[in-house]
């Protein structure tokens, strides 16, 4: 394979959980650590074996024994659910971070693009963070001279040029910083996610330069939550899950997988759950989280979105059941209650006809914020339980603009989203 | 190059041509995980000397930005530091002062201690400081302590202003010893870049460092000849002192702008020595640690 631009062999990367987690150690542990280690050392070899990290139980591999190939003028298109090694794999790729095992092999000039306006200084103005950005980015002072007028036009910010950012709008800040890195010229192009910043018609126009940067023969991987854009830019798709590649190939393929997995996940039988208090006249069958519009299944969930959830069961008794109270409870990962939506919160009464059924809980912004959550879901009558089922099912929300205003809620951090005025 | 492929037929030869083919200039890198010491690559650094610029002038541009008082600070510093010691060290204490008006004596010596006290601080906190660079770009890591001790430079040319104001006010006469000023900064920032190594590599680690410097500093200080001289030690012990490579500096820096005798011939060596080692162990011992800087910091 003599035109693999991007090779990669046996790429594995482990994380202590510690260290990911508590940041930094003090010198007391460390200083303790070095009295105790030749005493472990001793045990260990007295046990005859040597601990590998792969069994300690204080690490993940965040990426495992990856094996894969880019060819010149490939646009890849790196999909997978929430840390299934996404991130990791553009750091090691643009040298941020090491592998912990095997190796990757890069040939032609590289930029990494992880993050819009890294390194842009408040106090700076948008015409001294043009350059320093520039070259913190890999651009040589004469290429930012070239392309400097290009890059302001593209902002479309020309008349805060010599203003300092600190006094920019967010939408103004990410616009300077997005038309820098977009005119970057690299033969191989790491991009993590930046486009889903702006509004949508800045959006559009990052989407638009980022087609011309995969046309002109340039190699460019590429990690997106947004299929859409995946499906209109790349040529070739990785699904990525558990740190492992399980898919490479055209991306509508990729995509088609990974959204299937995610669908399989959502609409995983709850009615063949044995785990649940009651369910002998009352069962809950499926969740389903649909687009009002169509009343179709939400491929994604993003914040914002009108939702509505649906409810589906079936009544085993013969009579129809009055004055039943059905609820989902929601809450985040590590099992913290976020909110619940019932039937009796909001004065509706409800009757189950023998059968099966479904009641419909609306939800005019989706107000989660990006992140993994799982449901519970519980129906009772005249506070006797009918059928609850803890962990229903599970879902991942996407981040998306909520308030409308090019805020994005910062990642990593599960939570809810609120509407409020601010005067 | 095709026809030689065809010709010759050569596996290893032809997979090289079509190498050469893909990219014609720039060699493969390799990402893999490096074990134990590894080289400097100062290469890489040079070819990354513009944004080694872009970060020093971005530090000068930034560090007075919404002060009242600006780069005055720059001189403030030393000025203040003079005007104490010599009220209580020159005229309280009657500390010695080589013959020379106490503070101008002092002031000398303030000059190139601020340069590097502060230069040390700096680097010592300018990888936890520039964490949002190092967890998103690539670049030699180096640059950033780098270019902070680099900026302070700036600050010393305004404060060496100023002593040279003073030395016309005291009707002291250079002579042409001053032409090793540039040598002697450049030995007190190769102490502070190297000593900034060190620590800021290890702050990444353990920010016990953040509360270390401020003491570390301070005792320095003392255990330089600032607010008095080294003339108090006797031969061969002052020697010996000057492993202390500020002791050097500031004796240098007063030989060549006072003129105090004896010439610090042997203090000099002994001082640039320390600080070399100080530097390169340094900077291996960066380079050790900096694979792990995006992960840890």
């Amino acid at each position: 394979m003599s035109d693999a631009v991007i090779r990669m062999e046996g790429l594995g990367k482990v994380f202590r959980i510690g260290a990911r987690h508590e940041g930094y150690k003090t010198l007391r542990d460390t200083l303790s650590n070095a009295c105790t280690a030749p005493f472990r050392r001793i045990r260990t070899t007295l046990q005859g074996s040597r601990i590998q990290p792969s069994t300690d139980e204080n690490t993940i591999w965040a990426l495992k024994d990856l094996s894969c190939e880019v060819k010149r003028g490939e646009v890849v298109g790196i999909i997978g659910r929430n840390g299934a090694g996404k991130s990791t794999l553009l750091k090691i790729l643009s040298r941020i971070t090491e592998p912990t095992v095997g190796f990757a092999e890069i040939r032609g000039r590289v930029r990494s693009l992880l993050e819009v306006g890294t390194g842009f200084h408040q106090e700076l103005t948008g015409r001294e963070n043009v350059y320093l950005n520039g070259a913190i980015l890999g651009m040589k002072k004469s290429e930012t001279d070239r392309k400097f007028d290009e890059i302001v036009a593209f902002s479309e910010i020309e008349k805060f040029i010599d203003t300092p950012v600190k006094h920019y709008s967010s939408g103004m800040y990410l616009r300077l910083a997005f038309a820098v890195a977009a005119h970057l010229e690299p033969e191989i192009l790491l991009v993590d996610e930046v486009l889903a910043v702006g509004d949508a018609a800045f959006r559009n126009k990052c989407v638009g330069k980022m087609g011309e940067v995969a046309q002109k023969g340039r190699t460019v991987i590429f990690v997106s939550h947004n299929m859409g854009v995946i499906q209109s830019l790349c040529n070739t798709g990785i699904l990525l899950e558990d740190g492992k590649i399980t898919f490479k190939g055209p991306t509508q393929q990729a995509v088609m997988k990974y959204l299937g997995s995610v669908e399989q996940l959502r609409t995983k039988p709850i009615e063949t759950r044995q785990d649940r208090i009651g369910g002998n006249t009352f069962r809950f069958k499926r969740v389903h989280f649909l687009n009002p519009e169509t009343m179709a299944p939400w491929r994604t969930l993003v914040s914002g979105q009108r939702v509505i959830v649906r409810l589906e069961y079936e009544c085993l008794s013969s009579q129809t059941l009055e004055d039943v109270g059905i609820g989902i409870a929601f809450h985040t990962a590590n099992n913290i209650h976020l909110f619940a939506c019932r039937n009796r919160a909001v004065g509706v009464t409800l009757k189950v006809h023998p059968g099966e059924g479904y009641t419909d809980c609306i939800i005019p912004k989706w107000p989660l914020k990006a992140g993994r959550y799982s449901y519970h879901l519980y129906a009772d009558r005249r506070d006797t339980p009918l059928d609850y089922v803890t962990d229903a099912g599970s879902l991942d929300v996407e981040a998306n603009d909520y308030y409308g205003t090019g805020y994005l809620p910062a990642p990593g951090q599960p939570g809810v989203l609120i509407d409020y005025a601010w005067e | 190059m095709k026809v030689q492929e065809t010709e010759l037929r050569v596996p290893g030869l032809e997979a090289a041509a079509a190498r050469r083919q893909a990219a014609p200039d720039i060699p493969p890198i390799r990402i893999e995980a490096r074990q134990g010491w590894v080289s400097l690559k100062l290469r890489e650094v040079w070819e990354y000397r513009e944004l080694l610029f872009f970060l020093t002038w971005r530090n000068i541009q930034v560090r007075y930005k919404q002060t009242a008082l600006g780069v005055t600070w720059a001189i403030i510093q030393p000025l203040f530091t003079m005007a104490v010691f010599s009220l209580f060290f020159g005229r309280l204490a009657k500390v010695p002062s080589d013959g020379i008006p106490y503070p101008i004596f002092a002031f000398a010596a303030l000059v190139p201690w601020t340069f590097f006290s502060n230069g040390l601080s700096q680097s010592s906190n300018s990888l936890v400081g520039n964490s949002n660079l190092i967890k998103k770009v690539y670049f030699p890591r180096l640059t950033i302590p780098v270019s902070t001790v680099l900026s302070g430079v700036v600050d010393f040319m305004l404060a060496f202003v100023m002593v040279l104001g003073m030395m016309f006010y005291y009707r002291i006469v250079p002579t042409a010893n001053v032409l090793w000023i540039p040598l002697l900064l450049l030995l007190a920032l190769v102490t502070s870049l190297g000593v900034g190594l060190w620590l800021s590599a290890l702050n990444v680690q353990y920010r016990d460092v953040q509360h270390a410097v401020p003491f570390l500093t301070q005792f320095w200080m003392f255990s330089t000849p600032i607010a008095y001289p080294s003339s108090l030690l006797s031969e061969p012990w002052r020697t010996l002192y000057a492993l202390n490579p500020m002791v050097g500096v500031v004796e240098g820096f007063r030989w060549a702008l006072l003129g105090t005798q004896p010439a610090p011939g042997a203090i000099l060596i002994a001082s640039s020595l320390v600080a070399v080692l100080i530097l390169v162990g340094g900077a291996f011992y960066f380079r050790r640690m900096e694979k792990t800087f995006a992960d840890v910091i």
